[in-house]
């Protein structure tokens, strides 16, 4: 499969990464040679064979149900949450108007 | 006296404890030799002050007789991929250019638990995207090492090129790192200088700037087995922050430590004799082979059939989860926003994304987007879960023949900054030896083996079973003993 300059722009939008029609030139051909060289991950034969999404065996775990229990990731904390904020306003983030 | 900069972590640790010289002396001959070393290019932001307030709790609390840590006294370098209260961290990123986190990294954390102190944030490709820091907003990293002969700047290795340059360098004793198909690896081989990637959850990922989740894991670099030993054991252990974070103890690595390595089985996979791989990283694996003999190893031939596969599932995996994992930066709750005149949300998202992204993320994220995206995403992305589970299924049946692995870190020594730049894909075959063990999640280590021709540092690699870091670390300290790598580059900087 080889993806168009079409298809880049496609795809920019859907991960919200403008580019430039320089830019969409240049990417197109470089993904392609990308994603040539992975196509060779067709050949192989994967009959009955589960996809791996976690490596080393482990569960779940379940934590006690309890509020704040740890402080770090607890509640109470909007003033470090809005410390980085480009526009924090009125103890919130502040973002361009929406209307749909 | 010894230059203190010449002491990596345990003897400084054991000179501050002995009372040889105090900490305080440590971390300013380290701080002095940060400054001198701009040109390296390693470090994104310097914290002299941490360093200086670290070292003086140790120094106080010897005064004191309390029990010092692990690390006690040991002033290292931190990759800018970990978040450090108050201090900017940005992934080599613009568009976390500035960010301060209100928190710290568990591994940060456990680190200045054990008595460490930071000489500051260490360059890398950005988003942790390279293998050969020259992905950077902030800048290449130049490799310590030059071609004999020459002067041209040379990689350090990536991502966590910022680290290997600093702890080759002699302006760090020890760094972290953190490796998602190579990162510690690489750039340790290509500097000279001891690496561990631990299993995949020994060290918790809370708090580090996530690339790709199902892989990354970090990891210790400094210039011997004995002080990776040290830093992982200092920087490992249970986090209930982290979902995928092992819930073990942490074994006494560096008090079990043994180069006797009688009764050990040590596989030579065929596959990993690939086309393209220098001679002399040929005739280092021979000689590794027999370094690994004389200490009492039995080698053993062993087949990992789907090697050649492993890299491309990986730039499929990789980027996927870095698709999603990069959404996050959207300029709304941290870093850069890029807010045109009249425009909207979602003009500010793809304008904050393109101006604060660079070309090598930018590449990644629409790869990943691309093979997530419906009807593509059983063809690329669920074909290389399943390649991985192939990748994994070859390890587990080579343990049934072997106790560890050795093979090549990388196919070639490093190289000149900006020889590498015209393809992509050419620089993505330097981790072909590496992504292996990342794709199955399991502990492996480079250490320095010897130098080619060039004057240029090669590494080996050994890969060992899930929680088996004993055995790949000594492994490790039998090659070092036989190897006697004290080479050293010469300063230029």
């Amino acid at each position: 499969m080889s993806v168009d300059k079409e298809t880049v722009a496609k795809i920019s939008k859907l991960a919200r990464i403008k580019m430039t029609d320089e830019e969409l030139e240049r990417m197109a051909p470089e993904l392609n040679n990308i994603l040539e060289w992975v196509e060779q991950l067709g050949e192989v034969d994967v009959t009955g064979i589960e996809p791996m999404s976690a490596v080393i065996p482990n569960t779940l775990r379940l934590r006690a149900d309890e509020v704040d229990a740890d402080p770090k990731t607890g509640g109470g904390r909007r003033d470090d949450v809005l410390a980085n904020a480009p526009a924090a306003e009125h103890g919130f983030f502040g973002v361009p108007k929406v209307i749909e | 006296m010894t230059e203190l900069t010449s002491l990596g972590v345990k003897a400084i640790r054991d000179g501050v404890a002995g009372g040889d010289f105090t900490a305080r002396e440590v971390a300013e001959s380290f701080n002095a030799a940060v400054a001198e070393a701009a040109k390296l290019n390693a470090f994104i932001v310097t914290t002299p002050d941490h360093a200086l307030a670290a070292a003086d709790a140790t120094d106080a609390a010897r005064a004191e007789g309390k029990e010092l840590g692990a690390m006690a006294g040991v002033p290292i370098g931190m990759k800018d991929l970990f978040a450090t209260h108050g201090v900017q961290t940005t992934a080599a990123s613009h568009i976390l250019e500035g960010f301060k986190p209100q928190y710290e990294s568990t591994v940060s954390q456990n680190l200045w638990e054990a008595g460490a102190g930071m000489l500051g944030k260490l360059n890398l490709d950005q988003f942790a995207m390279g293998s050969s820091n020259e992905t950077s907003f902030f800048g290449n990293v130049s490799s310590p090492w030059q071609k004999a002969g020459t002067n041209a700047p040379m990689s350090p290795g990536g991502s966590s090129g910022g680290s290997s340059s600093a702890v080759a360098a002699r302006i760090a004793p020890a760094a972290t790192g953190t490796d998602t198909g190579g990162s510690i690896r690489q750039p340790a081989a290509f500097t000279g200088i001891c690496g561990i990637k631990p299993t995949y959850g020994r060290c918790s990922r809370w708090g580090v700037v996530a690339f790709a989740s199902s892989l990354d894991q970090a990891g210790p670099m400094a210039r011997s087995v004995e002080d990776c030993a040290i830093m992982l054991g200092a920087m490992a252990g249970f986090d209930p922050k982290d979902a995928t974070s092992l819930q073990m103890d942490v074994p006494d690595w560096e008090g079990a430590l043994s180069a006797d390595l009688k009764g050990k089985k040590v596989g030579i996979p065929r596959e990993y004799r690939m086309e393209g791989t220098d001679q002399a990283i040929l005739d280092s694996w021979e000689q590794g082979k027999a370094w690994l003999k004389d200490a009492g190893a039995e080698i053993v031939d062993v087949s990992l059939p789907h090697t050649q596969y492993a890299l491309p599932a990986y730039y499929i995996i990789a980027p996927a989860e870095a698709s999603s994992n990069l959404a996050r930066y959207d300029g709304v709750r941290y870093g850069l926003r890029e807010l045109p005149d009249g425009a909207g949300l979602q003009d500010m998202y793809a304008e904050t994304r393109e101006a604060g992204f660079g070309d090598e993320v930018k590449r990644r994220v629409l790869i990943g987007t691309y093979v997530l995206s419906a009807g593509f995403y059983d063809a690329y992305y669920n074909q290389a879960q399943k390649v991985r589970a192939l990748v994994a299924r070859d390890f587990e049946r080579a343990w049934a023949e072997c106790d560890l692995i050795l093979a090549p870190t990388t196919p070639t020594a490093s190289f000149p900054l900006g020889s590498l730049n015209e393809d992509p894909l050419t620089m993505y075959l330097n981790d072909v030896f590496a992504v292996p063990a990342s794709l199955a999640g399991l502990p492996a280590m480079s250490v320095p083996a010897m130098l080619n021709e060039d004057g240029l540092p090669l590494g080996l690699q050994l890969v060992g079973k899930p929680f088996d870091e004993q055995a790949v670390l000594d492994a490790g300290l039998a090659i070092q003993q036989r190897a006697g790598f004290d080479h050293a580059p010469e300063k230029w900087w």
